[in-house]
């Protein structure tokens, strides 16, 4: 009874509601159109007509952007390094959260309490000792350098989403498995991680988003302009061409879109994965 | 479902105990757990310790560790006005998170909480400022609000130039315009963990409460924010944690400055590290960092998220 009586009601109700989503829609939306738009301008363009569309329209700040080397070397930089870090977190911490779920042993709450334990220990917090021991170990300046500690620091949360995941595959199959002659090793590579894949998607997804947004590591262990991240990139070229907003706007842009392209795919699971791990 | 360990482990492997497949199976479970453990210990825990370490000494991060000045660092930490100044930052940080982040997302999500056309966009619209890394909000705010920028311009337009403010140059103003870009950059996060939350609430208890006379105000408050409890405490962990550890916006955006009036430990840490060279006293700071993040959860886990823990216990048992 009550849900004919609300959806009559709800038109009137409604349209504040839409009017304020709305406006909070334009303040998210607006500084990134602004910079995009932005450009599109010159800099005499943008002193004097900052709002409104570009007249006209100038292409060469992108084409400058999209010609230039560092910006292609800096992209290549942040795909790599996150492909490093991902498949490594991911696959340690598979395996790791495979006896950590489903054996019986002595000291295994022990053992999972010391790798959720790293969620103590923010990234940022600990990155200046981080960058004292890889240059120890001779590991600044490359890529590993920044996807190894990545890997590490993803290991807790990854191992969290997994955990639950990976214990709810249900024992018959493991003993149907075993009388099949599967080891445990085929067990889990066989059946328990394709069981997974929602779960390890999931990981998988936020890996490579916090390795792609990832500053103060590479800020850190990359000074040499080549082994730049996109983000160090980006940020550097603000400070050296201050003067140049538009080209910034321009480089800041190209730089946001492999981000967004790889959200607009993944939101879905973001969200679900997040609010997965909150239950869990 | 109710077999024994035995029978358990019968159906998995058909021989006999014995001291061999006691070892065996260690070994097993080692090989499981060594990678990630390496992998772990090597760039998590030893830091940590070496941090420790070096924080007794005062060292320029060059040449070998040979002054050593007991607890000089951490008497120089709390009595430079300089670091408590960037502790009251982050501090500040929190206290604004928890106190306008929270009643404004959580209001927006109530708001949203019906069926409405074009959620599924709103929802993305929202998530994407969480999506891009706090760098490049940086860089897309420090072009908006430089002298002459977008908000200058708009605030003229719209005939409020009297407005107009050097937003991240003004000792007083600055920090409150990086924590006005924070909030920019997380509440849509907020806003879609609270509606997840919120969907997860049966419309039952809010039928049965409406029929029992509830007003709208006591289903909120009875109801709503209760069920929601598990969800807005497990965002104010992440958003502490966020507050104590920021650095990427406000280094792009300040550098901490002018003056140190936007500084968040962080930025003080760094700033003494790579800047100055004082690398020992540097790392003095990062572990105090640890100590608070480790007090802080700690005492989270224990007083605030076991609540949860024990009460669903507890709900499943009644």
């Amino acid at each position: 009874m009550a849900a004919p009586r609300r959806s009559r009601v709800a038109p009137f109700s409604n349209a504040p509601v839409y009017a304020i989503a709305i406006a909070l829609s334009a303040v998210v939306i607006v500084p990134i159109v602004y910079v995009a738009l932005g450009g599109f301008r010159t800099n005499g363009q943008l002193a004097n007509d900052p709002v409104g569309l570009p007249h006209p329209w100038i292409g060469h700040n992108y084409v400058n952007v999209l010609t230039s080397s560092g910006f292609w070397r800096q992209v290549g930089n942040s795909v790599i390094i996150a492909a490093i870090a991902t498949l490594l977190v991911v696959t340690v911490s598979s395996l790791a959260a495979y006896p950590l779920s489903r054996f019986q042993f002595r000291g295994r709450e022990a053992m999972y309490t010391f790798f959720t334990f790293g969620l103590l220990f923010p990234i940022a917090v600990a990155a200046l000792p981080l960058y004292l021991l890889l240059r120890q170990l001779h590991l600044d300046e490359s890529w590993l350098g920044v996807a190894l500690p990545e890997a590490a620091f993803g290991i807790p949360i990854t191992i969290i989403i997994l955990r639950p995941f990976m214990r709810n595959v249900p024992g018959d199959l493991e003993d149907a498995a075993a009388i099949d002659g599967c080891t445990s090793f085929g067990f889990f590579w066989r059946v328990l991680l394709p069981l997974s894949r929602p779960a390890l998607t999931t990981v998988i997804i936020l890996s490579v988003i916090t390795s792609w947004n990832n500053f103060i590591v590479p800020l850190l262990v990359l000074t040499e302009p080549n082994h730049w991240t996109l983000p160090l990139g980006a940020a550097n070229y603000s400070t050296e061409h201050s003067a140049d907003t538009a080209g910034v706007l321009a480089f800041t842009t190209l730089s946001i879109i492999p981000a967004l392209v790889f959200f607009l795919f993944a939101e879905r699971r973001i969200v679900g994965g997040l609010s997965g791990a909150v239950k869990g | 479902m109710a077999s024994s360990p035995e029978a358990l482990t019968a159906g998995r492997a058909i021989e006999r105990p014995a001291v061999g497949r006691v070892v065996r199976k260690w070994l097993r479970i080692a090989g499981y757990i060594a990678p990630a453990a390496t992998l772990y210990v090597v760039f998590i825990i030893v830091p940590v310790v070496q941090a420790v370490h070096y924080s007794f000494y005062n060292w320029s991060g060059l040449g070998p560790l040979s002054e050593y000045i007991g607890l000089g660092n951490y008497r120089e930490a709390f009595g430079d006005p300089a670091f408590r100044q960037a502790m009251e930052h982050n501090g500040i940080l929190v206290a604004l998170s928890l106190g306008l982040q929270l009643p404004l997302s959580l209001g927006v999500a109530l708001m949203l909480n019906r069926p409405l056309k074009g959620r599924s966009v709103l929802r993305l619209i929202f998530f994407t400022p969480y999506i891009l890394s706090e760098a490049i909000t940086a860089i897309v705010f420090l072009q908006i609000l430089q002298p002459g920028g977008l908000l200058d311009a708009f605030l003229k337009a719209i005939g409020l130039g009297s407005l107009v403010h050097l937003w991240l140059a003004d000792l007083s103003l600055v920090f409150y315009t990086l924590f006005v870009v924070i909030t920019w950059k997380y509440i849509g996060f907020a806003i879609i963990l609270f509606l997840a939350g919120l969907q997860g609430i049966p419309p039952e208890l809010h039928e049965a409460a409406a029929i029992d006379g509830a007003t709208s105000w006591k289903q909120l408050r009875y109801i709503t924010i209760p069920m929601l409890g598990p969800t807005i405490r497990i965002w104010a962990f992440l958003s502490i944690i966020g507050s104590i550890q920021l650095f990427d916006l406000v280094w792009i955006m300040t550098l901490g400055g002018p003056a140190g009036s936007s500084s968040t430990m962080a930025t003080y840490m760094v700033d003494q590290g790579i800047n100055s060279l004082r690398v020992g006293y540097a790392t003095t700071v990062a572990v105090i960092l640890f100590g608070i993040c480790f007090v802080f959860s700690t005492l989270y886990q224990i007083f605030v998220l076991r609540r949860d823990v024990s009460g669903s216990s507890s709900r499943m048992a009644g």
